[in-house]
């Protein structure tokens, strides 16, 4: 993951991993460090061990290097110290607290680098995906993105803070029991170093092999998982069709299958690793023996041969363990692919001289002409003012453009140059920060989302700290009151994904409170009335006339006595304006507003003249 | 999402390990195997030591090379053994698994097919899904390889301490002295540790939840600018997650600290007291270090493994909980005896079904509601007529098709098909003559012709034939390259919803039922499939007892009763024209959609 800006796209990708590792890295170098540092320590007891045997009780020559005698000198001699063995056992203690104290700097360094890491990867990509365009989200599928944001989030979190640590870890414990080991017998240690490389690639190679049938294996659970599922969705077909036998032999046999292949998967396994145990052990047979070989021959001290065998044995472990880090390390790159493309997709950016404009003014729709794919144009040609504190109706048909028209005032979609414009009070809101924008225009959706939480928060989300005084005039409103009353929670009724499931008009109303606690200039209800009877609709409309008076409001809906108040009405077909007045005028202009119009009062006659 | 089940016990007895006893039973002989392998292992490996010993005071000590060869090949005769042993180990340690893990899912697979709707009703999919596939491997996993390890370890340390016992005892006692220090701290720990593993947890499945929000709400949060607030909140909740990972951290930091501790200890004492045996014993004294060492790694694999049982007794927990949860709808055992159960049924005791149903007093509430749905409520259906029930959306119009179909039964009074009460005959006889078409269609993945003769894989190609055609799906089939064999897709998510109804029309006619289920079967179909849809409908009710659930009113106008419900309860009862004189809440509904009907069309029109 070196920093190697030949290949761009390589070079990205570990960007984004420095970008994500920041805050972090110094922790992990760290706790590398106290890891090194515990591995040192296990390096010197042997080499205690060895001293006590060879010179302190066996009264050899010193193979330690000048200082190593002198401390010993300090303390009495080797010859004291093999009447008093208290010490090299308080020297083993002593190391033994470092060596703890070290691992334990080395478990919350890692802990603390990893958390942050992931916290980091967490946040950045949460915040960077509800910053990204409309757009993004409309072409994105949900379970992709939540899918990348949790597994493959948790799986660069492994190999920054396993894998790699590890392999680094690994490598300096080799490193150093090599040195300890070629300083004491350069023969010796060639022999215990000769089947490192061959024990290595064994693991490496044929773990490849055993990835081909874990796939396999994965492909199936995948099934398996899969008619599970299609079981659970579809019970009541199940039940109603008689099918039970049917589906549990289905079940099973599938079952079976997946069961006898990792059956198979057993034998590759077990051959894999009793291979590899047969080759460490080999090497530790090869230690032992040349070891004893040497000892007798008087090139090495029986100190150092119980030295070197405890080195070696702490090599072999860690050696099998590099195989697996090495082969499943390769799964990272492609998780930082995926990450890469959330962080690659570019957020939306207001313009450098982008203003916080007045809101109160009018706006005016100028030439606008939409497509979201070329050629297949949604709006043509939209002209429409609708002065400060007037009240616009839009009517139109499936597939009209009345929605886009909403989005691309509240900017979320852009109007390319060129195809128009719309401003408020005179500022193009191309010139407006987005976030002014948006808070300045609210917006209730047709099919509106409740966050899972309690409707006193749903309610009042659009602000930091709103009284619930505000919320229940909100609610109040939006005719939404007796509703919550009816709850036995009232306003603490958890709603949303985990609580109580609200019905469509509910969830309408529940909006539209919502949207009026953002108490701003212009509202738009787009179609957020269709959930609702005529008589609330109507009740809700007289009290934000009364409460709203001054905000300008766009409605859109396919009632005429939804939009019988407005000052204007605009009447969208195939993304044209296909008529343009007053709602009085509209009523006798023989086109459709018209049409609708004559369709409703024929169906409830008095309730539309009345209102109409 | 599930809210959490208040009942779910955390602790179980012995991490509820004895509940899987009845899945282990059926591999004593493979456990018995492994264990057996793992003597073979751990009392290679307590060997290893002693045979370094032997090299140290046979050939260093006595300065002789004689009976190297020999030793050489014993030690790695013993190195080959060991390696086959493992072989045989491992492959039946994961045959174990995947076999124990393949009995729990079927078990559960099954009993899933016999849990009432009310277990459906109250559980999401995900929920019960996720008992089936994660707990069961979970459980597998761990008490395979772990009982596979722990047999190990025991048998390790064991044979290590008869080992050292046979060579000094004092100094065996020494090493061993750090076990109890170990135990009590075990037990001040692992309380804790266990208290901060569920606390993470449950932070975990909350930032899940918001990640979850934070993108399928991305809409609304960015038309209400509210991103900054969502920001903060989430990272709160990340905040939350790494103090408490860190505060565990440390507190498993300090325990392994600990034990470490206590293994430096046991060999800074066997240095001491043992060291002297170096004079004259050297292979001795690397005996007792190298055990000293190895002896912590059963400690720490306790740790370990106490951790993971900790958290997989809430698998263990749920999973039991799953099979201990009884159907409410039952076949009582005369039933089952003269008719079969769902999975051995006695066809050749079922009376011929007529299609006549009547309900006769029927009060009913949902098992998981409190309030009363039906009461005294008393219709008769005789065999060919057809009722349609109406209503808005959620208002409860499926509640009199669960009770024909059994799903539920009543809370008083009965249910009579052909005159007698349908708990007197099984739910598999009822269901056998059922037809059942679902507001969204729901389709099996595999072939269309899997799909249709789904209720009955008997039926001949003419049958098929004769089905297709009465749905008018000749036409689509005709187009496709494989035409019946083609495959619909994991949910036929390979046709379009049209499609996707007519074929499970078709799948209802060829099953020949005598009762018919259609449950808002025409919701949300363009205009022309909505008219095959209706034709199709024509033809599946002729000469049926029939059930229409519906939402558009113009598709119930012909029938026979009409029920309208409102907020669960049945307000009105008629015939059409009877319905619409009575200017009552059918009288609203049908304007209301009368009026929809004639803007779309005015619409329509306009673009011609």
């Amino acid at each position: 993951m070196e920093n190697k800006p030949t290949l761009k796209k390589n070079n990205g990708g570990s960007q984004l991993l420095l970008q994500f590792l920041k805050g972090s890295k110094l922790y992990f170098v760290l706790s590398i460090f106290c890891s090194a540092m515990t591995t040192l320590i296990d390096m010197i007891n042997p080499q205690i061990i060895r001293g006590t045997i060879d010179n302190a009780i066996g009264g050899k020559e010193s193979g330690f290097p000048v200082w190593v005698n002198d401390i010993v000198e300090g303390l009495g001699g080797f010859s004291y110290i093999g009447q008093h063995l208290w010490i090299p056992a308080i020297a083993i203690a002593v190391f033994g607290l470092f060596r703890v104290g070290f691992q334990f700097a080395t478990t919350i360094l890692n802990t603390t680098g990893s958390e942050i890491l992931v916290k980091n990867m967490r946040d950045t990509l949460f915040s960077h995906i509800s910053r990204l365009p409309y757009s993004w989200h409309m072409t994105n599928s949900t379970g992709d993105i939540i899918q990348r944001c949790t597994t493959d989030v948790d799986r660069m979190r492994t190999f920054v803070a396993e894998q790699l640590t590890s392999v680094f870890r690994i490598l300096i414990l080799v490193a150093m029991s090599m040195y300890f080991m070629y300083t004491m017998n350069v023969k010796m240690a060639l022999i215990a170093t000769a089947p490192i490389p061959f024990i290595l690639a064994y693991s490496v190679i044929f773990r490849k092999d055993m990835h081909e049938g874990f796939k396999v294996c994965d492909e199936n659970e995948g099934k398996v998982s899969d008619i599970i599922q299609e079981n659970l969705t579809g019970v009541r077909v199940v039940r109603a069709f008689a099918n039970e036998k049917q589906e549990v032999d289905r079940f099973s046999k599938a079952n079976e299958y997946y069961c006898s292949l990792w059956v198979h998967m057993g034998k590759v396994i077990g051959k894999f690793f009793s291979i590899q145990d047969i080759l460490c052990g080999m090497q530790i047979l090869l230690v032992t023996v040349f070891g004893a070989v040497f000892a007798v021959k008087g090139q090495m001290t029986a100190g150092e041969y119980v030295a070197f065998v405890s080195y070696n044995g702490m090599l072999s472990f860690p050696i099998r363990r590099l195989g697996r880090m090495l082969s499943e390390m390769a799964k990272a790159g492609v998780s930082l692919n995926r990450l890469q493309y959330i962080m690659d997709s570019e957020e939306e950016e207001d313009r450098p001289d982008a203003v916080e404009a007045d809101m109160t003014g009018d706006i005016r729709f100028e030439n606008i002409t939409f497509s979201y794919e070329e050629g297949h144009d949604v709006l043509k040609d939209i002209n429409i003012d609708v002065p400060a504190g007037s009240t616009l109706g839009i009517l139109g048909g499936t597939g009209s453009g009345k929605s886009t028209l909403m989005l691309l005032l509240d900017k979320l979609y852009e109007i390319p140059e060129g195809h128009g414009r719309i401003t408020i009070g005179g500022v193009d809101i191309r010139d407006i920060k987005n976030q002014h924008l948006r808070k300045n225009i609210a917006m209730v959706l047709q099919e509106p989302y409740m966050f899972s939480r309690s409707l006193k928060e749903n309610i009042g989300i659009t602000k930091e700290h709103l009284q619930l005084e505000d919320i229940r005039m909100a609610a109040d409103a939006a005719c939404l009151t007796e509703t919550i009353e009816g709850f036995t929670e009232g306003y603490d009724t958890f709603v949303g994904e985990r609580g109580v499931t609200l019905s469509g008009g509910q969830k309408q109303r529940a909006a539209i409170a919502r949207a009026l606690t953002q108490d701003a200039p212009i509202m738009i209800f787009d179609d957020s009335f269709s959930a609702i009877d005529n008589q609330t609709d109507a009740a809700i409309r007289e009290s934000l006339e009364k409460r709203f008076g001054t905000a300008t409001i766009i409605i859109i809906s396919h009632r005429i006595t939804t939009l019988s108040r407005a000052d204007q009405v605009v009447v969208l077909d195939g993304g044209r304006i296909i008529e343009h007045g007053s709602p009085e005028e509209l009523r006798q202009a023989g086109g459709m507003y018209q049409k609708i119009y004559e369709i409703q009062l024929g169906i409830r006659g008095e309730e539309v003249s009345a209102n109409g | 999402m599930d809210k959490k089940d208040p009942r779910e016990k955390i602790a179980l007895p012995f991490f509820g390990i004895p509940r899987l006893i009845p899945f282990a039973k059926k591999y004593r002989k493979a456990i018995a195997g492994l264990v057996i392998a793992q003597v073979f292992t751990s009392v290679s490996d307590v060997l290893r030591p002693v045979l370094q010993k032997f090299a140290l005071d046979h050939f260093v000590k006595e300065g002789t090379l004689q009976g190297i060869i020999p030793f050489a090949l014993v030690y790695a005769l013993l190195i080959v053994a060991t390696a086959v042993v493992s072989y045989f180990g491992v492959k039946g340690c994961l045959a174990t698994e995947v076999r124990l893990d393949r009995d729990m899912r079927d078990k559960a697979f099954k009993h899933l097919q016999e849990l009432s709707f009310d277990y459906y009703n109250q559980n999401s999919v995900g929920y019960i899904h996720a008992r089936v596939m994660s707990d069961t491997s979970r459980i597998g996993e761990l008490i395979t390889w772990q009982l596979f390890d722990g047999t190990y370890f025991a048998l390790f340390v064991i044979g290590a301490a008869v080992v050292m016992l046979g060579i000094d005892v004092k100094l065996t006692g020494l090493v061993f002295l750090v076990v109890p220090v170990i135990v009590v701290l075990f037990s001040f720990f692992q309380k804790r540790l266990f208290t901060l593993h569920h606390e993470i947890r449950e932070i975990n499945s909350n930032i899940t939840g918001n990640l979850n929000e934070g993108i399928v709400g991305a809409k609304t949060i960015k038309s209400l600018a509210i991103e900054e607030k969502t920001d903060s909140e989430f990272m709160e909740e990340t905040s939350h997650m790494k103090r408490k990972v860190l505060q565990s951290a440390r507190t498993y930091g300090a325990f392994s600290m600990i034990t470490n501790l206590a293994s430096s200890c046991a060999l800074a004492l066997v240095l001491w007291k043992g060291g002297i045996l170096a004079y004259d014993q050297v292979g001795t004294f690397s005996l007792f270090m190298s055990y000293a060492q190895d002896l912590m790694e059963p400690v720490r694999w306790l740790v370990e493994v106490l951790s993971l049982l900790v958290q997989a007794q809430v698998n263990i927990g749920r999973f039991t909980d799953l099979l201990a949860k009884k159907p409410t709808v039952t076949d009582s055992d005369e039933v089952v005896a003269k008719y079969g159960d769902a999975f051995r049924p006695k066809r050749e005791n079922w009376e011929d079904i007529k299609g006549d149903i009547e309900f006769r007093d029927v009060d009913f509430k949902y098992p998981d509601g409190d309030e009363y749905i039906l009461e005294n409520f008393n219709l008769k259906i005789p065999f060919g007529t057809n009722v349609a029930i109406v209503g808005e959306t959620g208002a409860g119009k499926s509640t009199l098709a669960n009770l024909i179909c059994r799903f539920y039964e009543p809370t008083r009074g009965e249910l009579l098909i052909d005159g007698r009460d349908a708990r007197e005959r099984s739910q598999l006889w009822l269901h056998s003559a059922l037809g059942y078409v679902l507001q969204s269609p729901y389709l099996f993945s595999g072939t269309i012709r899997e799909n249709l003769v789904y209720g009955r894989p008997e039926a001949t190609e003419e049958e098929i034939d004769r089905a297709v055609k009465l749905v008018s799906l000749d036409g689509v089939i005709g187009k496709l390259e494989n035409g019946l064999d083609t495959k619909v897709g994991e949910g036929g998510d390979l046709l379009s919803t049209g499609e996707k109804q007519l074929i499970s029309f078709a799948r209802a006619i060829i099953k020949e039922p005598k009762i018919v289920v259609l449950d808002e079967a025409t919701a949300s179909v363009d205009t022309l499939t909505e008219q095959k849809i209706q034709s199709a409908i024509n033809e599946v009710i002729k000469g049926r007892t029939s059930i229409v659930i519906a939402h558009r009113l113009s598709t119930v106008k012909d029938a026979d009763i009409i029920l309208v419900v409102d907020d669960g309860k049945i307000i009105e009862q008629g015939r059409h024209e009877d319905l619409l004189a009575a200017r009552g809440h059918y009288y609203d509904l049908w304007m209301k959609q009368y009026e929809d009907a004639a803007i779309s069309e005015a619409w329509e029109k306009m673009k011609q």
